[in-house]
């Protein structure tokens, strides 16, 4: 994790009748080396260009050790690009982005807060009375389901109560963009669905930006309008992008069943399973695994 | 109460019982010639009961006594020849001590925790110092304090911090270091400043890290009040097993150690409930370690 002032944040904002403008999100030519100890450096993701658009839903898949959380990462500002440049709305970022709400892997919740004051805090840093904070993020833990258990502390809510605490807490700050690594991956597979059809069902409403890290293909294609494919590492690269044109609104566990799920699946996977079979050889030495968790946040 | 409990407090009383009826019988049934625990090196239960008994009730320790009225500014003096302490207030210098030995130890273990912690230059040069004066059996400065500070309670107070101070510094410095990479990279993207970062993140990292310690860093405090008394002083729970021991007085030495313990021990169940009110959002498993 790279450390950066906040205050040197720069602010995204949309570039004056510019098409890039309705792009969210634009990986520029962007390349991201880790540096190993002994001097060396590990090359996590080769030269990158890629752009979600203001109101898509794109998924990233590929086999662990890809890069794909590195990529994130870097869009979120948390990890400068060694090379290359991203741009938020139109506007190159440096330092933390502003219009980004970012869901982790891991619990991410301060756990000396309640849900409630979790969910309140990123009102509250930014100025808004406590109270009304408070109101706002009881109103968003009923959104999720969790009107209910706003006094608890993370610890005596399950892994996906806590996730829903996570959701909430990015969602109330109305980010333009949503980053999500690998969010569901530590939840068992009914919780995971079940939260797969509440980020659809929140997404409906304003249908944000939205590049979700994933390594289930199923999960990305029953989510996401694009599905993206990148190679095994090191320098992995963009090696697929599939439109999925399943019809909206969906049901993230009943929309697996229809027989153009199972075209899309069969398309993409044989493009991926390549890419998981060298990444697997590749383990042995180890490299990959290391590599990834030094850029995974 | 449910069977579980009563039997377990029942287990318990009976260790009592039992180191207590050994202790009687050592010392007052003669075996052989002479006595188990003869009653010069342990005295008897009994013994040291009512001279607890004799502490509390009969109010003084010493025979000088003065007709002034009680003057409240003297309560704390150790060194008034014209003032006969009574075991509370003997209780009192040792708690105040103590407590100033905690609260100065505690303020500045979390300073310059804090500061150490977020400044790796400063703490790589400091390292070695603190880690020589941390390894420092610190019994040995007693009597520095004592040659600085007199026989008053500041050099009870001075020992107390620095026994304080490591624990609670350590256990800052861990806690602002260890904070979590993801809480932390996740707190920056919910738009948090530095200044933000260190009251929502840092502060309550480091402060359960201090808590965590509190049972630790309390009974340092009192250990660092009691030393000092022992090693030099004219008042506290330290100064009156260290008379009783000048005189040979095996029971005043055991009726000392006995207000002592317990002393030690209802403070102790006030850190409990301090420490469950604060620490509500740990687990209950981790909340216990101490």
């Amino acid at each position: 994790m790279h450390d950066r002032p906040a205050g040197a944040a720069a602010v995204a904002r949309r570039g004056d009748a510019d098409p890039a403008a309705q792009e969210a999100v634009r990986f520029r030519g962007v390349m991201i080396a880790f540096s190993l100890p002994g001097g060396a450096s590990y090359p996590a993701v080769a030269a990158t260009d890629l752009a979600v658009g203001t109101h898509e839903f794109v998924a990233i898949v590929g086999p662990t050790g890809c890069g794909k959380s590195t990529l994130l990462n870097a869009a979120a500002g948390l990890l400068a690009p060694s090379s290359g440049e991203v741009f938020v709305l139109g506007a190159r970022l440096t330092g933390i982005n502003r219009a980004a709400g970012y869901l982790f892997q891991q619990d991410a919740v301060m756990p000396w807060k309640t849900a409630r004051d979790n969910v309140a805090i990123g009102l509250e840093v930014a100025g808004v009375a406590r109270a009304q904070a408070a109101a706002k993020a009881q109103a968003w833990l009923e959104r999720v389901g969790l009107g209910a258990f706003a006094e608890r502390y993370p610890h005596q809510l399950s892994g996906g109560q806590r996730k829903r605490v996570g959701l909430a807490q990015v969602l109330i700050r109305a980010p333009k963009i949503l980053l999500m690594d690998e969010p569901f991956g530590p939840l068992d597979a009914q919780t995971r669905q079940i939260m797969g059809n509440l980020l659809l069902e929140l997404w409906a409403f304003e249908r944000k930006a939205v590049l979700f890290v994933t390594h289930d293909l199923e999960e990305a294609i029953a989510l996401a309008d694009r599905v993206i494919i990148m190679s095994a590492g090191p320098a992995a690269r963009v090696i697929g992008d599939h439109t999925i044109d399943l019809a909206r609104p969906r049901d993230a566990s009943e929309v697996r069943l229809s027989p153009r799920f199972h075209e899309l699946h069969k398309l993409i996977w044989s493009q991926l399973r390549t890419e998981v079979l060298k990444a697997y050889n590749a383990s042995g030495s180890d490299s990959a695994g290391a590599a990834y968790s030094a850029g995974g946040a | 109460m449910n069977p579980q409990r009563f039997k377990l407090l029942f287990l318990q009383a009976l260790v009592a019982v039992l180191l207590v009826g050994f202790w009687h019988v050592g010392s007052t049934v003669p075996v052989g010639g002479g006595y188990l625990l003869p009653k010069f090196f342990f005295s008897t239960p009994a013994d040291v009961g009512l001279q607890v008994w004799k502490l509390f009730a009969e109010g003084t320790t010493q025979i000088v006594r003065c007709s002034d009225p009680i003057d409240p500014s003297r309560l704390l003096s150790t060194s008034d020849p014209c003032f006969g302490k009574t075991v509370w207030q003997h209780l009192l210098i040792t708690l105040t001590e103590g407590m100033l030995a905690f609260v100065i130890g505690a303020v500045a273990g979390v300073a310059l925790g804090f500061w150490l912690a977020r400044n790796r230059m400063l703490s790589a040069v400091f390292e070695p110092y603190i880690k020589m004066l941390n390894a420092l059996p610190r019994v040995v400065l007693a009597p520095i304090f004592m040659l600085w500070l007199g026989l008053g309670i500041w050099s009870k107070v001075a020992l107390g911090v620095t026994l304080v101070f490591f624990i609670v510094f350590f256990n800052v410095y861990q806690g602002v270091r260890e904070v979590s990479g993801v809480i932390l990279a996740n707190a920056r993207m919910l738009g948090m400043s530095e200044r933000q970062l260190f009251a929502h993140v840092y502060w309550p990292s480091a402060l359960s890290w201090m808590f965590s310690s509190l049972h630790t860093s309390v009974g340092f405090a009192i250990i660092g009040a009691v030393v000092g008394e022992y090693l030099g002083s004219a008042a506290g729970l330290g100064y009156l097993i260290n008379q009783a021991e000048g005189t040979f007085d095996t029971t005043g030495v055991f009726a000392g150690m006995v207000i002592l313990a317990v002393f030690v021990l209802v403070i102790d169940g006030l850190v409990t409930l301090v420490e469950k009110r604060l620490l509500v959002w740990r687990p209950p498993a981790a909340a216990g370690q101490t």
